[in-house]
């Protein structure tokens, strides 16, 4: 590698990962200001966890990225499943276009609508109505991680077992599905942590009694930097880090293995 | 094989459910929203009118359709703020397109030539930070961006400053946050193109005597557009409609649109308005997301030429061991 | 070399103008092909002539947009793969990467109703027959080319198909391998008494393997017969040029004579050659090298002609000889070594004798 490309790696790196790591660094510091460094304190960890509305926001955002992460795996996948399949079905260029449009829809664009919906059929705001607005955003990206696998699927795989007497249903679960499974978790994944992450569109199709966790850092980080909104962020990280990890050991040992 | 009436019906179901799904929580709530976008506002439940009343039969409709008027619209059109603000999400938008194009593609050029065992780490090292919340990462980046924050302390102990730079709610805060949130977003896709190909093509241009710089802006580069064309689109239009970075590093005086419609939203309780600002914000954007689309049928083809190339490559050395 | 079946009076398959097109192209065009019980048919042509595409319809992944397929009586050619006494052994083996070797060999099993024990020692079974008792619980990742190949092989026989198809089953070995490889599925074959259709690209393999060979070209079976036959009696130019070497001298085709040689009016003369046609047809008189006598040993009815030869090349178990005749014309022949008396020298004048009985006339 050349020097250019290497410092090109260094620098993005960096651009990248200072502002984390600052903020991992600061939710040590026992001093309340941010440019002060009043020595290392786990202090602001004890607030977070006192922090009774912080934790049942947390638990809302939870029970909203499993049930939408859920729904937008079976949508996505299907819908995968149709675009690699069904070959140049009338009304195919609107399909995948209804598909990826919400994923790069500005989210007040979707939150805005959304909710002008509930409200129009009468749909109380809460948590089901943000499970469905995470859901139809979610689903576009697991669809793109399931199509990307199934795009370098070998169908003779398919043929062979049908071949071998397997009915299309055992050929599917059998065959297919095994197959792409990673896919399909790893799309898991992703709708999951969009739907954690959410700010926008939460905040709109949300009720009261329903606030997620964004929306609750949201409303302290408009007060200025806290070093208990630093502390929660640490432990967000640290657990991305640690499924990140997990993950990619599992890959790792799986290679290796069989 | 025949289709059967199983077969069918299971087709169906496979491409009507997402479908549906999309089209009644996607689809739908845009007519809504254009719909109340000519309505007045009011203080009512809903806070606007008319409002259609579904028993009310013909009579009913020609009434609701008679409330309906374009003052929202006539607002918009009068009023530069909404003018500007339009203006300026574009200007926004598009100048960190820029900033991300020439910071996004020596970083995936750089990490596409990076050693093969090196390149899925620096892949997820470019992925990890997009797992983590967004307004996290943005929020950290006020500590770093404030007169008294850590750029400005390192700045001035360094000598480059005398007084602390005004970063932090100016335009160049916005700037800064929007290159720094969607990097990955231009990164990944053009180096999904950049490492597919083939690396014979740039010893061939180097063999016909094209210098390191020749064989990039002439093999590399033309070749790597559709991946260009789609990360630069994918970060475009989100950012046209950006709500947290202007909020958060933008300062009182940023104007972009989102971030109007949140405040005709939640603090002028204004929806008939909002949603006029929403579809001027969705008529900015349809254009490039229309094109976006283009650019990842035509990456997608890319990818499958090459592909099969990989292939016939794959079966040659998947046997001994 | 294995003697050919006559036609059988009841074929195990019998294909009747099965045509198949993909949108303006045709791919697989009215074939119709009788296949006797335990016979082994070659499936022969260049890429893209519409084989695969054949087997393909033989294991129902494609439907004939016409004609029809019966198996032993019975019309297969509405039925879904997985209803067909057919199996298929893949190009590319298709082995499931998530399943072990025995879970491979034993898929087509499951769902026939087989106790776990006998299921395990029908795999058992089968793992013997291609010698890869041992390796059940491993994964087809950690296998060599060749031990795939026959992985793929025991799961395509497991459900004791009346008719095994094999796309290109040698394809991706290499070639001293492949020719092993060649007398086990020949000699497995024999011992099950099953049906094989293989496709292949590779004449010596047609030859090497089938009771009969099939030719196609462009979706059309051009000719059907023992490898020997189509080797010696090609239908057409292009038959006679798929199996090997050739050399094709074109001419006008002389009167009718009682008996089966005629002679052909070419620019290098008249030449005596078997065959067909009226008189006055534009045809080509083809003759293999090695038939070519150099040095005028041609037999009593043979045609000779004079030229020069230009090239002399060694090829180890034969000489390549490149000869130059009167018009210009370059003929090819060989000849066995070691040869008996001098060997023509390059430059000379030489006389080069075709046999009657070797020389065929085909439409040109």
């Amino acid at each position: 590698m050349s020097l250019f490309a290497r410092a090109t790696l260094v620098l993005a790196l960096a651009f990248l990962y200072a502002p984390i790591l600052v903020l991992v660094a600061y939710s040590f510091n026992a001093s309340k200001l941010v440019t002060v460094w009043g020595g290392v304190s786990t202090r602001w960890y004890g607030v977070l966890f006192a922090d009774g509305p912080l934790i049942a926001a947390a638990l809302v955002s939870l029970k909203v990225a499993l049930l939408s992460a859920a729904i937008a795996s079976v949508l996505g996948t299907l819908a995968a499943l149709a675009l690699d399949r069904h070959g140049r079905f009338v009304g195919r260029g609107a399909y995948t276009g209804l598909l990826y449009a919400p994923m790069v829809m500005p989210e007040v664009i979707t939150g805005l609508s959304l909710l002008l919906l509930f409200v129009g059929i009468g749909l109380e705001r809460g948590v089901a109505t943000l499970v469905i607005a995470h859901a139809t955003f979610a689903t576009g990206f697991v669809a793109v991680v399931v199509g990307a696998r199934l795009k370098g699927f070998d169908r003779t795989l398919e043929e062979a077992a049908a071949d071998l007497g397997a009915t299309p249903a055992r050929v599917f679960t059998g065959i297919t599905l095994p197959l792409i499974a990673p896919s399909v978790a790893a799309g898991f994944l992703l709708a999951f942590t969009l739907s954690l992450d959410d700010l926008v569109i939460a905040s709109f199709v949300s009720g009261p009694g329903a606030t997620t966790l964004p929306m609750r850092l949201y409303s302290q980080v408009r007060l200025g930097v806290s070093p208990e909104i630093n502390a929660a962020s640490t432990l967000m990280i640290a657990t991305v880090g640690l499924v990140v990890l997990a993950a990619s050991w599992l890959t790792a040992r799986r290679g290796r293995g069989a | 094989m025949r289709p059967t009436v199983a077969r069918t019906l299971g087709r169906g179901l496979v491409r009507g459910l997402p479908l549906l799904w999309l089209a009644l929580f996607f689809l739908v709530p845009f007519a809504v929203t254009l719909k109340i976008s000519f309505s007045s506002p009011a203080t009512a439940q809903p806070p606007y009118l008319p409002v259609l009343d579904w028993q009310g039969g013909l009579e009913g409709w020609r009434e609701f359709l008679e409330a309906l008027d374009f003052q929202n619209y006539q607002m918009i059109a009068s009023d530069a703020l909404y003018r500007d603000a339009a203006l300026s999400s574009l200007a926004y938008a598009g100048l960190a397109t820029a900033i991300l194009v020439l910071l996004g593609t020596p970083t995936a050029y750089a990490m596409a030539r990076a050693p093969a065992r090196l390149q899925p780490t620096l892949v997820a090292l470019v992925i990890v930070p997009f797992w983590t919340s967004f307004l996290i990462r943005v929020y950290a980046w006020i500590a770093i961006l404030k007169p008294e924050g850590l750029l400005n302390a390192a700045l001035l102990k360094l000598g480059l400053v005398s007084a602390p730079l005004a970063i932090l709610d100016t335009p160049y805060g916005v700037l800064i946050g929007l290159a720094y949130a969607y990097l990955p977003f231009m990164v990944l896709p053009l180096y999904a193109v950049m490492s597919r190909l083939d690396p014979a093509l740039r010893e061939a241009a180097a063999d016909l005597g094209a210098g390191r710089a020749r064989v990039f802006l002439t093999v590399t580069l033309p070749l790597a557009l559709p991946g260009l064309a789609a990360g630069a689109l994918l970060c475009f239009i989100p950012m046209v409609g950006e709500f947290i970075i202007p909020d958060l590093l933008g300062g009182p005086d940023t104007l972009m649109l989102g971030r109007v419609l949140w405040s005709e939203f939640f603090s002028n309780r204004d929806w008939p308005l909002a949603s006029a600002v929403a579809v001027l914000l969705l008529v900015l954007v349809v254009g490039p997301v229309v094109l976006f689309r283009e650019a990842e049928l035509r990456r997608e083809e890319a990818a499958e030429g090459m592909g099969k190339g990989a292939t016939g490559k794959g079966v040659g050395t998947g046997g001994g061991r | 070399m294995h003697a050919p079946l006559p036609p059988p009076a009841a074929p195990l398959l019998r294909l009747a103008q099965v045509t198949k097109r993909f949108a303006a192209h045709t791919a697989v065009d009215a074939v119709s092909l009788d296949l006797a019980s335990g016979e082994f048919v070659c499936l022969l042509g260049p890429s893209g002539c519409g084989k695969s595409t054949l087997l393909r319809l033989l294991a129902g992944f494609e439907t004939p947009d016409s004609g029809t397929i019966h198996l032993d009586g019975a019309d297969l050619t509405a039925l879904p793969p997985h209803r067909r006494p057919v199996n298929m052994m893949f190009q590319s083996y298709a082995l499931f990467p998530h399943l072990s070797v025995a879970g491979n060999v034993g898929y087509g099993l499951k769902g026939l109703g087989l106790s776990r024990a006998a299921l395990q020692e029908r795999v058992g079974g089968l793992l013997q027959l291609v010698r890869l008792d041992g390796f059940a619980a491993r994964k087809p990742e950690t296998l060599s080319g060749g031990q795939r190949q026959r992985v793929a092989l025991a799961r395509a026989l497991a459900r004791e198909p009346r008719l095994l198809l094999l796309d290109e089953p040698l394809s991706a070995l290499d070639r001293a391998l492949r020719e092993e490889t060649q007398g086990e599925l020949r000699a497995i074959q024999r011992r099950l008494g099953t049906s094989f259709v293989v496709v292949t690209h590779d004449p010596a393999e047609a030859m090497a393997l089938a009771d009969r060979v099939g030719v196609m070209e462009r979706g059309r079976l051009v000719q059907v017969g023992p490898a020997r036959t189509l080797y010696e009696r090609p239908a057409s130019r292009f038959v006679a040029g798929l199996l090997g070497d050739v050399n094709l001298i074109e001419g006008r085709l002389g009167p009718a004579v009682p008996g089966a040689v005629r002679s052909v009016e070419t620019a290098l003369g008249p030449i005596r050659a078997g065959g067909e046609g009226e008189a006055g047809a534009a045809v080509v008189v083809a003759i293999r090298p090695e038939r070519l006598g150099i040095g005028g040993e041609g037999g009593s009815d043979a045609t000779e002609l004079s030229g020069t030869l230009a090239e002399a090349t060694f090829l180890g178990d034969r000489l390549r000889y490149r000869v130059t005749m009167a018009d210009g014309t370059v003929l090819r022949a060989s000849a066995p070594l070691p040869i008996t008396g001098p060997a023509p020298s390059v430059g000379a004048a030489v006389t080069v004798a075709i046999p009657a009985e070797s020389a065929r006339i085909l439409p040109a």
